[in-house]
This record gives structure tokens, C-alpha cells and sequence, in this order.
């Protein structure tokens, strides 16, 4: 009795899994197709031999990987050195996109905590008016940025007009013109989770900190950051990562000076120039920069909260 | 940081070791307004030092919002709120000598108990270590000692409540305020926290301002009570005046149980009204200033302050009718009907019923009281 019991216990349980398992297959599918797929398919790619008007020989080769990482000369006969040039881009994008992450969460922070704190019925109405520009065309709006930017634009215009400025001030075509371009095109990213966060957080224990004699200043710091802080990463990680890999800002903004790794890999797979091979190892490089980044993250936090509990 | 309006109390404090009458807290013809909405309509009360003082009323009648203004968290719109003797409506709350026990709780989610209650400690600029010791001594006080290094939501909810108590004493505020903090707690967690209360406000010595709309609660735990409705003081007092003295209908009606008769006073004489009921029945009480023969008022009448016999006893008796037996417990209710006039509950004590028999329902009974058992009432 018992035994059978047990037995049909267990048949209960193994039916709900086949059919948990069943209920997810299209996620899984949906999910091994858009995701799982073209990440094998670069993986492989990165692998193979160049044809030279775009597309691969399906032949073996590390060449991808050498070209990106050592320089042999002209002729391939010298001994191998560490081939910069690659890796510099890689360090510009990353330090570029790090100071896009921290112009939007500088900018994107305030903006977040004051809808968060408005009136229940009207914060909608500041979200809407937030995420409008973001219903037109990134490449649009890119371009509108430039010619807001430029020498002849509205801004140094309207700069000279009220006699700050003797001369146009050079934005386009430098750093910052970029970090702007991201932050821009980035914005809506940080406000959002810091907005969700906020709106979570129960003001109440502001109230208690101010009780309890701390300054504005203090329960900022001690209070309300700590617990807003997962909208904060999850802001950082939303504006940083596609910035990361983003291509109009820097080359609508940054001229060919500042090039970063959205540019590189796009122009390995435009036209006949290109190199896929090469396109898709700069790209695992970067899956791989994004991905280590990732669980480095993941990792002090874990152990920030172990150390807190 | 050494702040001023700390320092100041503390040394008013300190000066008030000589027998001077400074109040705890004075607030003086406080008005708040929300809008066109005025929640508090111009109230004055003092609270002396080393008092349980209670905020009694039903809940909308602006407790919260008087609590919240003496913390500091609402603005005063008209008035003056003095803390022994210090004007402090202007300061903001981390000024302000006073802490709060949160309705609910407030805790600080990502620290541990420790750093809870240490934390008001640190922020009176107590090195960590210190204000970590003096913590300890406080979660051993509330006896949490064992939960220290827990998180707030690891703990159930009486603990958390103790807790917020720890964390509000600890920087030992001249004044702890006390919003409805055990409303969330059930019934016998409830009992034993109100008389944990009462011996911590008596160990510690620090004014209790207390806020809750649970009458018998203010009734058990309190030095003094003041009952508010709508924004309006209704009566202060202690709890036996409140109680047997109520001064106006929702007072006699909000606290305990009674009987509310309608009467109109027929003659006043040598301190003495006596009032009609309808249907010819007729009852003396104490006169009440204010109240001249023709009145139409109310009559209070505690049903503990009724009994039954079968003969009318000296004093006031009524003849009624025996209507039904109710058992609470430790008392038996019963609802007597006066022909053609009001019901009374009667109230005996199942204790002090001795040989006394419950008569059952239809039994013609007299329903008597002494002279002083009613009250009559203003409005
Ligand atoms: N921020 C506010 N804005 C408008 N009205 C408020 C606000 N806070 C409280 N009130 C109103 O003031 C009255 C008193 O509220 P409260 O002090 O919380 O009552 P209690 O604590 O006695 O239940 C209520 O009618 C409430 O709706
Ligand atoms: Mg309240």
C-alpha cells in the first residue's frame, strides 16, 4: 500500500515536469533560435578561412584570431608581436561606453528619483514624456544630435549669442561628442529601472532615518541607495553593454578618430571589403569582455550581500 | 555632530532636576491643514515629563498627523510646538530630540538587527563599536539578544516590532512617539507587548507618547488620555475621568461600553436633576453644569454600575422586563426592556454573582442603580 502510495506520488510529480517541459519547449525553441543559434554560428565562423568578397571558405583557421591579436609584419615571416591597434579600439569603446554609463546615470539618477517622487497619478504622464523622443528612428535622432552639435549649430548659437563663448566650441568629432551621442541614445535604460526601484522603495524608511537623526545627505547614502541599488546595476548594465557595441553614435559623431568596436564589426561584414572571419572573432571578443564583466559583477555581489547577511 | 537643539533639550533636561514644571512637550493651538481640508483644528495639550500620555480616537480623527507634526514630518500650518520649552516646529526631524516607533516599523531591510539599532547611536556620532555595545544592551532589554546578526525580515512580526522599540530607545530620545505599534500583533502578543511597554516607559523614564484607537488599550497602559475626533480634542484626562467622567456623547460612547438614554431634565434641586426617560419613568443623577431644566440630552450610564432584583432597592429603581442573557466570559450581559421605554444592558460579574440566580428571559426584574451612577451629558 504504502509503496504504491509512493509510486503514484512520484508519477504525479514526473507528469507535472513532462508537462512543465512541454509548456516551455517554444521559449526553448524561440530561445535556440534568436540567441543560442547565431552565437554558435559566430563562434564558427569566427573560425573559418576569409573569402574575399565577403562570405567564408569552410576551412579551418585561426587566422581571425591572429590578426586580431598579433602583428607578424607585412610579410607574415616576422616573430609575432602584440597587434595593438585592435585592442586599442576595444579600450576606447569600453572606456567611451563607461563614460556614457556614468553621464546617464549622473543625469538619469536625478531624473529617476524625481518621477518616483511626483504624485502617483502624474508619473506616467513624466515616464510617456521620457520615452517620447525614443519613438523615432535612432539614426534620426543621431543625426539631429550632430546637427545640434555642430559648428554652425543651434547650440553654438546660441552659446555666441549670449556672449559665453567668442567661438564655436568643437563637439563634433571628439569623445565627448560620442558619450553624448550614447548617453542619448541610452538614456531611457537607466531611468527606467532606477524609476521602478524608487517607486518601490518605502519612503518610510527615509522618514525613520531622519528620526533616527541622520541628514538628507546620510540617508542617501546609507539608506535609499542600498535599497534602490539592483535598479542602479541593472541601469548601468542596460546603458553600458549595448553602448559597448554601438556604431552610429561613433561614427556619426565621432568621425574616423573614434572609432570603437561597433564600427570595426560592422565594417567586416558591409560590401565586398569585409572579412567575416575576422567580424565574427572581434565580436566573440567582445561576447566574451561583456560576459567576464558580467559575472565579475555578479560575483562582488554576491559576496557584498554574504558579508552583509 | 553635535547638534543644537539636542544640546539645548539635554540641558534643559538636566536643569529640570529642580522641581520646575517644564513640559515635556507643549503643543499651543496647532492648526494643520491639507488644502481646503483642516485636519487638526486648533489643538493645545501638555505633556509632562516621565509621562504615558495616550492619543485616543477613532482612526481619521488626526492622531497620526499630530504625532507626525511633533516628529517633525509635517509642517505646522498655525501654532507652536515646544519641547521643554524649546520652540521646535521649525527644526527638521533629524533635529529633533524625538524618536518614533513606526506603525510599520520602518526597519532597515538590508542591515542586520545590530546595525538597526545601532544606527541612531551611530548618527549621534557614537564611534561604531560603541554604538554596536550600547545596541547589544538594548536587543538584551527587549530580549533579542539571540537575533542580532538576523535581517529584518527574518524575524516575525512581534520581534520586528521589539526591534523598532530597541532601535527608537537606544539613542534615548527626550520623548518616544508610538504610532498604533501594536495594531499588527494578535491579541495575547498584544497584551504582553502593553505591559512590556508600560514597565520599559517606567525603567526608562522617557515620555511616552502613544497613539492608538483601541480604547481599552489607552485605558490599561496610560497616565493620561487625550480622546480626539475629527480633528477636535473631546476630553483629557486620566483614565478612570475619562472613563467615569466622560465629558461630552462620543466620549461616554468610544470608551467602554454604556447606556446612552435620551432624557429631558424636569427639575434641578440641591444639586440633584432629575430627568424623564419616556414612558413615564423617571431617574435622578448629578447635576452637570451647563445643562438647566428643559434640557434635551443624553444620560451614561455604565452597565456595571446597573443590577437586578426582583424588589426595587434604595436608590434608583426601574421596573423592566428581562429581554436576553448574553455570556461574555467573566460577565453575563443582560438586556432589560422598560415598558414602553429604553433597554438597559446590565452587567454581572460571573465572580461577585455568588448565589445570585440568571433569571430567564420575560421575568419582570427591577433595574436599580445608585445616585451617582449617571451621568448626564453635553451634546
Ligand atoms: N498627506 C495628506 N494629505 C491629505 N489629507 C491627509 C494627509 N494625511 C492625512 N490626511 C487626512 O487627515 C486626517 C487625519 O489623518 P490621520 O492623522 O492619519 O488619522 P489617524 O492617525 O487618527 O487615523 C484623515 O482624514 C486623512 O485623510
Ligand atoms: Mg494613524
Amino acid at each position: 500500500m504504502a509503496a504504491g502510495a509512493a509510486s503514484g506520488g512520484s508519477a504525479t510529480t514526473d507528469t507535472y515536469a513532462s508537462a512543465r517541459n512541454l509548456l516551455l519547449l517554444p521559449s526553448w525553441v524561440i530561445l535556440g533560435i534568436f540567441v543560442l543559434a547565431p552565437v554558435i554560428m559566430m563562434l564558427i565562423y569566427s573560425f573559418l578561412t576569409k573569402e574575399f568578397r565577403g562570405g567564408v571558405i569552410w576551412q579551418f583557421s585561426l587566422a581571425a584570431y591572429d590578426q586580431f591579436f598579433f602583428d607578424r609584419g607585412l610579410f607574415g615571416d616576422e616573430p609575432a608581436k602584440i597587434e595593438w591597434t585592435y585592442i586599442n579600439i576595444f579600450w576606447r569603446s569600453t572606456w567611451q561606453a563607461g563614460a556614457a554609463t556614468i553621464l546617464s546615470l549622473l543625469i538619469g539618477f536625478p531624473t529617476a528619483y524625481f518621477i518616483a517622487t511626483r504624485e502617483e497619478s502624474v508619473r506616467p504622464i513624466w515616464v510617456f514624456l521620457i520615452t517620447i523622443p525614443y519613438w523615432v528612428n535612432l539614426l534620426i535622432r543621431t543625426v539631429s544630435m550632430k546637427f545640434l552639435l555642430r559648428d554652425e549649430g543651434p547650440l553654438n548659437d546660441f552659446l555666441m549669442s549670449t556672449g559665453l563663448i567668442d567661438s564655436p566650441i568643437h563637439i563634433i568629432n571628439t569623445n565627448f561628442a560620442v558619450q553624448l551621442g550614447l548617453f542619448y541614445s541610452y538614456l531611457p535604460f537607466m531611468v527606467l529601472p532606477i524609476y521602478a526601484a524608487v517607486e518601490r522603495y518605502n519612503f518610510s524608511m527615509s522618514e525613520a532615518a531622519a528620526d533616527l537623526y541622520a541628514s538628507k545627505w546620510v540617508t542617501l547614502r546609507r539608506i535609499v541607495l542600498p535599497a534602490i541599488k539592483p535598479g542602479v546595476i541593472a541601469g548601468c548594465i542596460l546603458v553600458f553593454v549595448p553602448s559597448l557595441g554601438s556604431f552610429l553614435a561613433p561614427d556619426l559623431l565621432g568621425g574616423a578618430k573614434n572609432f570603437m568596436i561597433g564600427s570595426l564589426i560592422e565594417e567586416q561584414f558591409k560590401g565586398n571589403a569585409g572579412n567575416w572571419p575576422f567580424g565574427a572573432a572581434a565580436s566573440m571578443v567582445l561576447l566574451s569582455m561583456v560576459l567576464i564583466i558580467l559575472m565579475i559583477f555578479a560575483r562582488q555581489q554576491s559576496k557584498a550581500d554574504k558579508a552583509e547577511g | 555632530m553635535p547638534d543644537e537643539a539636542f544640546n539645548m533639550a539635554q540641558h534643559h533636561k538636566d536643569a529640570d532636576m529642580s522641581p520646575s514644571s517644564t513640559a515635556a512637550i507643549e503643543v499651543r493651538d496647532a492648526v494643520k491643514r491639507y488644502g481646503t481640508f483642516t485636519a487638526l483644528k486648533r489643538i493645545s495639550l501638555t505633556i509632562e515629563d516621565n509621562e504615558f500620555f495616550t492619543l485616543l480616537g477613532p482612526s481619521g480623527c488626526g492622531k497620526t498627523t499630530l504625532l507626525r507634526m511633533i516628529a517633525g514630518f509635517e509642517d505646522v500650518t498655525e501654532g507652536a510646538i515646544h519641547l521643554f520649552g524649546d520652540p521646535i516646529a521649525d527644526l527638521p526631524p533629524h533635529q529633533r530630540p524625538v524618536n518614533t516607533v513606526f506603525q510599520n516599523y520602518a526597519l532597515f531591510p538590508h542591515m542586520t538587527i545590530l546595525e538597526n539599532v545601532a544606527f541612531g547611536l551611530e548618527m549621534r556620532g557614537k564611534s561604531k563599536s560603541e554604538a554596536r555595545s550600547k545596541a547589544g544592551e538594548m536587543l538584551e532589554l527587549v530580549q533579542l539578544s539571540e537575533f542580532a546578526k538576523r535581517k529584518p525580515s527574518q524575524l516575525s512580526g512581534g520581534q520586528q516590532q521589539r526591534v523598532a522599540l530597541a532601535r527608537a530607545l537606544a539613542p534615548q530620545p527626550k520623548v518616544l512617539l508610538l504610532d498604533e505599534p501594536l495594531s499588527a500583533l494578535d491579541l495575547k502578543l498584544r497584551k504582553a507587548m502593553q505591559l512590556e511597554l508600560k514597565h520599559l516607559q517606567r525603567e526608562t523614564g522617557i515620555t511616552f507618547i502613544f497613539v492608538t484607537h483601541d480604547q481599552e488599550e489607552a485605558l490599561t497602559m496610560s497616565d493620561r488620555i487625550a480622546v480626539m475626533s475629527a480633528g477636535e480634542m473631546q476630553q483629557l484626562g486620566s483614565p478612570t475621568d475619562i472613563y467615569e467622567r466622560p465629558r461630552n456623547m462620543f466620549v461616554a460612547d468610544f470608551i467602554g461600553e454604556t447606556n446612552l438614554l435620551e432624557v429631558s431634565v424636569d427639575a434641578i434641586a440641591g444639586g440633584r436633576a432629575t430627568c424623564h426617560l419616556g414612558g413615564g419613568h423617571e431617574l435622578t443623577c448629578n447635576e452637570v453644569e451647563g445643562i438647566g431644566v428643559g434640557a434635551k440630552v443624553h444620560l451614561s450610564i455604565r452597565p456595571e454600575r446597573l443590577f437586578m432584583s426582583e424588589e426595587p432597592a434604595e436608590g434608583e429603581s426601574l421596573k423592566g422586563r428581562i429581554k436576553e442573557n448574553i455570556f461574555v466570559g467573566t460577565d453575563i450581559s443582560t438586556i432589560v426592556e422598560l415598558a414602553e421605554g429604553p433597554d438597559f444592558i446590565v452587567r454581572t460579574s460571573n465572580s461577585d454573582r455568588g448565589n445570585k440566580r440568571i433569571f430567564e428571559p420575560g421575568t419582570e426584574m427591577f433595574v436599580n442603580m445608585e445616585l451617582g451612577a449617571g451621568r448626564l451629558l453635553i451634546d
